[in-house]
C-alpha cells in the first residue's frame, strides 16, 4: 500500500509546528484581525491533521500485531533512534488525538480573548508532543514526548486557567514530573540491560523477575501517577477545575490515556512477570478509586470537580480491564479509554458552554435549564447517559467487555467494579437533575441563549462518535483484536484468562 | 628534546595567550582607562587565536613537555575549548555593564586572560606542581575580578571573603600535596598512577592526602560542603564576573578533578569514589534545597549552579569512560544554559539600573516576549526537562550512574532535580502568570541578546539535531584519558 513508505506520523507531527511557526509570523496592527487569522490557522491546521489521521486509519491493516507506519532515522550513537510507528493499541489514539484538537481549537474561539497567539501555539506544539507520544518506538523518544508535554500544558494551565491556577499548574507539574523520574531511571537501566532503546526489541526482551519487580514499579510510579489512580488522583481535580476548557479536555481526552497506553506498551510487555505479582495491587486501587472517587463525585459542588472525578472512577475500570490479562478485559480498557476521552472531552465542553455564559461553575448557581436551553440539556443528557454507560452509547461497550472480562478472572472484582456503574448513575443523574431540571428561578440563568451556530458545530461529531461507537462499536475494536491477542499469547499464554474468548464482542453487543 | 629547551609546540596558545596578555597590559598602561573597549575587543581576538592555534598546531594527539609537567590530549581539547567560549562570552557580555558602572578598566579583560591561561594550564596539568601552580594562576586572577567594583562594598566584600576562602582551599590543597609527594615520592600523575597501581594497600598518608587534595579542589567547584562563597560571591561581584565564575572556572576545574582523579589515582578508586558520591549528592541536596527560598537571581543561580556541579559529579563518580563522557556532554550543556541564564540577568535593567530580584521578572512574557521565551528555555533547560538541551546532560549522566551500578545516587539525583524544578518554575510563573510590573529598559546591548538569542537557540529542541556530534566528541576526548 502507498501509505507505507509515505511517512504519515512524522507529517502528522510536523504540521503543527509549521502551523504554529505560521502563527508566531502572523501580526496584524488591528488585534481582533490577527487574532482571528491565528484562530484560523490553528483550525485549519488541526484539521489537516485530523485528514491525515483518518488516512491513517484507512490504511491500518487490521489483520497484523505488527508496527506499521513504521520510520526509522538513527539519531544519536548507535542504540538511540528516531523510530516511530503504530500499532493496534496506539493507533486509535492517535486518530483520538487529531480528533480532539479541532474541537478544543473551536471552543476556544470566543472563550480564549488574551494572548491568543500563546494559546494556539501552545496547544499545537502540544498535539505534536501526544501524537509522538502514541507512536514512539524509542523508548527515549517516548520519554521526550511523554515529559515534554508537561511545558505547554503547565503553562496552559498556569496563564490561561482559573482564579487558583498557579496552585493547580506546579501541583501537575511537580506530581507529573515526580512520577516519571523514577521511570526514567528504569528506563537507563533497561537501555544498560538490554544495549537498547528499542520498544519492539524491548518488549520480547526477558527481564529477570527480580529485576522486573523493581522496574515495573518505577514504570507504575508514573503511570499512576498520570492515569491517574488512587491515591495519587489530588492532582487531576485541581488542574481540570483550573485549566481553562480547551485545557480540560486535551487534559481529560488524552493526557490522562497515557497512563493506561502507557500500562499496555511498556508494563504488560516488558515485566509479565511482575504484572502477574502486582496485579492485585491494581485491583485492589482500582476498586478503591471506583468507589471513593464516585462517592466523592457525589458531594462535588463544582461541576468540573465533579466531572474530574467521575474521571478518576472510570480509570479504574481501565486499570481493572488491562490487569484482567484477557483480550475482553484489554479491548475493554482501550475501548473504555477511547471512549472516556470523547465522553469527557463533551463533558468539559459542555460545562465551557454555560461558564461562558455564566462564568461560574457551582452547580447550585444554575438549574432548569431544560426550558430554556433546550438543545443544550438534550445534548448534556446525551453525554452524560454515556458516561454512566447507557447502552447505545460508547460508555456502555467499554464497562461492559471490561466486566466481562474481570468476570471470567475474578467475579469479585468484578461484583466490586459494578458498583462503579450504580454510583456513575447517582452521580451523573443528580447532577443532571441539579443542572437541567428543577425550576427556572434565577434571573440570570433565564436569560442564557441556547447553543450557538459554532457550539452546534463542536458537538455534531461528538454526538455522532458516541453513538457511533455505542452502536457499531466494531469499527473501533477491530484494530484492536490482533495486537491485543498477540499481547496475549506471546506474554500471557498460560493465562487463565482464554475462558472469556467465547464471548465475542459481538455477542456482547447483540445482547 | 633539543638542548635544554623543552618542546614549545605543545604550549604554543599559552605561550601566545601570555605575551599576548602582557602586550595587552603594555597597550592599556599607556592608553589608559579609555582603551578598554579596544583591549577587550583585542583580547576576545587573542582567545579566538590561542583557541584556533590549539586546533591546527596541538590537535587532539597526547603531547608531554616540560618533564611531563605538561600534557595535551583530546580531553584537554575539548574542555579547552569549552573554556575559551566561557572566557571569550564573558568579556563580550561585560562591555555595557561596565562601562555604565565606570568600572571599564582596561585590566578587566586582561585578568581574564590570565585566569583562562591559568585555567588551560590546569586542564594540562600532568603533576601536582603544574596543577598548583595553574590552580593559583586562575584564582588570584578571580580574587581581583570579584572586588573588581571596588567603591561598593558587596563587590569588595565578595572579593575579600573569596580570597580569605580561596587561601584557605590552597592551603589545604598544598598540605594534601606535601603528603602525597611524601609518602609517594613523587607528584607527576603518570609516576603516582603506576607505583599506587603496584602497590596493594595504599599509605594512609596517601588516602589522607588525597582527601585534602580533594577538599581543595572541591572548593573551586564550590561542590558541598566548601560550598558557602558561592552565594555571596556570586551576588557580590559585578553580574558579568560572576557569569565568567559560574562558566569558564567551573570547566577548568572540572577537567582537573578527572585528570587529577583518572590519571593520578586510578588505583585509590574506591577510595576516591566515596568522596565524590558524597560530595555530588550533597551538592545535588543543597542545590535543591536552598535555593528554594532565594529571592536574588543571582543567589539563586549561584545555588542552581552548586546544584549542577553535583549532577556533573556523578559522572566522575561513575568512574567509568561512560561517566566521564557524560560529565563532559553535561559541562558542555551547562556552560551554554548557564551563560545565556547570565546574559538574561544581565538585560534585567530598569530605569533606575540594574535589578536582581526574582520578583522584577514579573510579567516579563506581556512585557518582552523574546526575552520571556529565552529564559523559560534556560530555566527548563535547567530543570533537566526533556525537549531542551539539559535533558540529555542528565540522561547521560544518570545513564552512566546507572551503568556503574550506583542507582541509589541515580534516584537521589532524580528526586533531587524535582524539587529543584520547583525554584525553576517559580522564576517560569514569575514571567509568565504574573500580572507585569515596570518592564525592563531594553538598552541591554547588542552582544547580551545575541549571546541570549544563541544560547537559547542551542537549548531549544534544536539541539536534538547538535547532541549527536556533541556526544562523538565527548567520547573522543573521553577516550583520551587513560583507562
Amino acid at each position: 500500500m502507498f501509505l507505507d513508505s509515505f511517512p504519515m506520523l512524522t507529517l502528522m507531527m510536523l504540521a503543527p509546528i509549521v502551523g504554529s511557526l505560521v502563527i508566531l509570523m502572523i501580526n496584524h496592527k488591528d488585534q481582533d484581525i490577527a487574532d482571528r487569522n491565528i484562530r484560523s490557522v490553528a483550525l485549519l491546521t488541526t484539521i489537516t491533521v485530523f485528514v491525515m489521521s483518518i488516512f491513517l486509519w484507512v490504511g491500518f491493516d487490521n489483520n497484523t500485531a505488527d508496527f506499521q507506519f513504521v520510520e526509522k532515522h538513527d539519531w544519536i550513537g548507535d542504540s538511540i533512534s528516531y523510530y516511530i510507528g503504530v500499532d493496534g493499541i496506539s493507533v486509535l489514539f492517535v486518530v483520538l488525538t487529531a480528533f480532539l484538537m479541532p474541537i478544543v481549537v473551536l471552543s476556544s474561539w470566543e472563550a480564549i480573548a488574551t494572548r491568543v497567539k500563546e494559546y494556539m501555539i501552545a496547544f499545537l506544539i502540544l498535539e505534536t508532543l501526544m501524537i509522538g507520544v502514541f507512536s514512539a518506538l524509542d523508548i527515549f523518544l517516548f520519554y521526550v514526548f511523554f515529559e515534554g508535554g508537561l511545558i505547554p500544558m503547565y503553562l496552559l494551565i498556569g496563564v490561561w486557567g482559573g482564579a487558583n491556577r498557579i496552585y493547580a499548574s506546579f501541583k501537575f507539574f511537580l506530581y507529573t514530573l515526580l512520577g516519571s523520574v523514577l521511570m526514567l531511571v528504569a528506563v537507563l537501566y533497561m537501555y544498560m540491560q538490554a544495549g537498547t532503546t528499542d520498544i519492539p526489541v524491548l518488549m520480547n526482551y526477558d527481564f529477570a523477575p527480580g529485576v522486573q519487580t523493581w522496574l515495573w514499579l518505577a514504570f507504575f510510579a508514573s503511570f499512576a501517577v498520570k492515569m491517574p489512580m488512587w491515591p495519587v488522583h489530588t492532582w487531576l481535580p485541581d488542574a481540570h477545575v483550573q485549566a481553562p476548557t480547551g485545557g480540560s479536555v486535551i487534559l481529560a481526552g488524552v493526557l490522562l490515556k497515557m497512563g493506561g497506553y502507557g500500562f499496555l506498551r511498556f508494563s504488560l510487555p516488558m515485566f509479565p512477570d511482575a504484572t502477574h505479582e502486582f496485579a492485585w495491587l491494581v485491583f485492589a486501587l482500582s476498586i478503591i478509586a471506583i468507589i471513593y472517587t464516585s462517592l466523592v463525585a457525589l458531594v462535588q459542588e463544582d461541576i468540573k470537580k465533579l466531572i474530574a472525578y467521575s474521571s478518576v472512577a472510570h480509570m479504574g475500570f481501565v486499570t481493572i480491564g488491562i490487569f484482567v490479562l484477557n483480550p475482553n478485559g484489554i479491548e475493554g480498557a482501550i475501548f473504555t479509554m477511547l471512549s472516556h476521552g470523547v465522553v469527557s472531552g463533551a463533558l468539559f465542553l459542555t460545562v465551557g458552554v454555560i461558564y461562558d455564559r455564566l462564568h461560574t461553575r457551582e452547580i447550585s448557581r444554575y438549574g432548569g435549564l431544560a426550558n430554556n436551553m433546550k438543545m443544550y440539556a438534550v445534548i448534556f443528557v446525551l453525554f452524560s447517559m454515556a458516561s454512566i454507560g447507557l447502552p447505545g452509547t460508547s460508555g456502555f461497550i467499554g464497562e461492559f467487555l471490561v466486566l466481562n472480562g474481570s468476570f471470567a478472572y475474578n467475579s469479585w472484582i468484578a461484583f466490586f467494579a459494578a458498583f462503579g456503574v450504580i454510583l456513575g448513575a447517582a452521580y451523573m443523574l443528580y447532577l443532571v437533575r441539579r443542572l437541567i431540571y428543577g425550576p427556572l428561578d434565577k434571573d440570570d440563568v433565564k436569560a442564557m441563549p441556547d447553543l450557538s451556530l459554532r457550539e452546534k458545530i463542536i458537538f455534531a461529531p461528538l454526538v455522532a462518535v458516541v453513538l457511533w461507537m455505542g452502536i457499531y462499536p466494531n469499527s473501533f475494536l477491530d484494530p484492536l483484536h490482533a495486537t491485543v491477542e498477540n499481547l496475549i499469547e506471546t506474554r500471557f499464554s498460560n493465562n487463565v484468562g482464554h475462558a472469556a474468548q467465547d464471548v465475542t464482542p459481538d455477542a456482547a453487543v447483540g445482547r | 628534546m633539543n638542548g635544554n629547551i623543552p618542546e614549545l609546540l605543545p604550549v604554543l596558545p599559552e605561550i601566545v595567550l601570555a605575551i599576548g596578555a602582557m602586550i595587552l597590559l603594555m597597550l592599556g598602561v599607556f592608553q589608559g582607562n579609555k582603551s578598554y573597549k579596544q583591549v577587550a575587543n583585542l583580547s576576545v581576538l587573542l582567545l579566538a587565536i590561542a583557541a584556533l592555534l590549539m586546533f591546527t598546531q596541538v590537535g587532539g594527539e597526547r603531547q608531554t613537555t616540560f618533564n611531563g609537567m605538561f600534557v595535551t590530549d583530546a580531553f584537554a581539547v575539548f574542555m579547552k575549548t569549552l573554556t575559551y567560549i566561557g572566557s571569550g562570552v564573558a568579556i563580550l557580555l561585560s562591555g555595557k555593564f561596565l562601562t555604565e558602572h565606570k568600572i571599564a578598566k582596561f585590566e578587566f579583560p586582561i585578568l581574564i586572560i590570565f585566569a583562562t591561561l591559568g585555567m588551560m594550564i590546569m586542564i594540562s596539568a600532568n603533576n601536582l606542581m603544574s596543577l598548583y601552580i595553574g590552580l593559583e594562576l586562575q584564582s588570584l586572577s578571580l580574587y581581583v575580578l570579584a572586588a573588581m567594583n571596588r567603591d561598593r562594598l558587596r563587590s569588595t566584600e565578595a572579593g575579600l571573603k573569596y580570597f580569605v576562602l580561596g587561601a584557605l582551599s590552597s592551603g589545604m590543597l598544598l598540605y594534601g600535596i606535601s603528603l602525597i609527594y611524601g609518602f609517594a615520592g613523587t607528584t607527576e600523575f603518570d609516576v603516582l598512577a603506576t607505583s599506587l597501581r603496584s602497590d596493594g594497600t595504599p599509605a594512609i598518608g596517601i588516602v589522607i592526602g588525597l582527601v585534602f587534595l580533594l577538599a581543595g579542589l572541591a572548593f573551586k567547584i564550590s561542590a558541598v560542603p566548601f560550598h558557602m562563597w558561592t552565594p555571596d560571591v556570586y551576588e557580590g561581584s559585578p553580574t558579568p564576573v560572576t557569569a565568567f565564575f559560574a562558566a569558564a572556572p567551573k570547566v577548568a576545574a572540572l577537567a582537573l578533578l578527572v585528570r587529577v582523579l583518572i590519571n593520578g589515582f586510578p588505583g585509590l578508586t574506591h577510595e576516591w569514589q566515596q568522596v565524590i558520591i558524597f560530595i555530588s549528592i550533597a551538592s545535588m541536596l543543597v542545590g535543591a534545597f536552598v535555593a528554594l527560598v532565594q529571592t536574588n537571581i543571582k543567589r539563586l543561580m549561584a545555588y542552581s549552579s552548586i546544584g549542577h556541579i553535583g549532577y556533573a559529579l556523578v559522572g566522575l563518580a561513575a568512574g567509568t569512560q561512560g561517566g566521564i563522557e557524560a560529565l563532559m556532554v553535561y559541562i558542555a550543556i551547562y556552560l551554554t544554559m548557564t551563560l545565556g541564564a547570565f546574559a538574561a540577568i544581565l538585560s534585567m535593567r530598569k530605569p533606575e539600573g540594574m535589578v536582581e530580584d526574582i520578583d522584577d521578572l514579573a510579567g516579563l512574557s506581556q512585557t518582552n516576549k523574546p526575552m520571556a521565551v529565552a529564559i523559560a528555555i534556560f530555566m527548563f533547560s535547567l530543570a533537566g526537562i526533556p525537549l531542551l538541551a539539559g535533558f540529555f546532560g542528565k540522561w547521560y549522566i544518570f545513564l552512566a550512574a546507572v551503568e556503574a551500578g550506583l542507582i541509589p545516587l541515580a534516584i537521589i539525583g532524580f528526586l533531587a532535580s524535582v524539587v529543584a524544578c520547583y525554584y525553576y518554575l517559580r522564576v517560569i510563573k514569575i514571567m509568565f502568570f504574573d500580572e507585569p510590573t515596570a518592564s525592563f529598559d531594553g538598552e541591554h546591548g547588542g552582544a547580551v541578546s545575541f549571546v541570549v538569542g544563541a544560547a537559547a537557540v542551542l537549548n531549544s529542541p534544536v539541539s536534538f539535531l547538535l547532541i549527536s556530534p556533541l556526544v562523538a566528541a565527548a567520547a573522543w576526548a573521553s577516550g583520551a584519558l587513560l583507562f
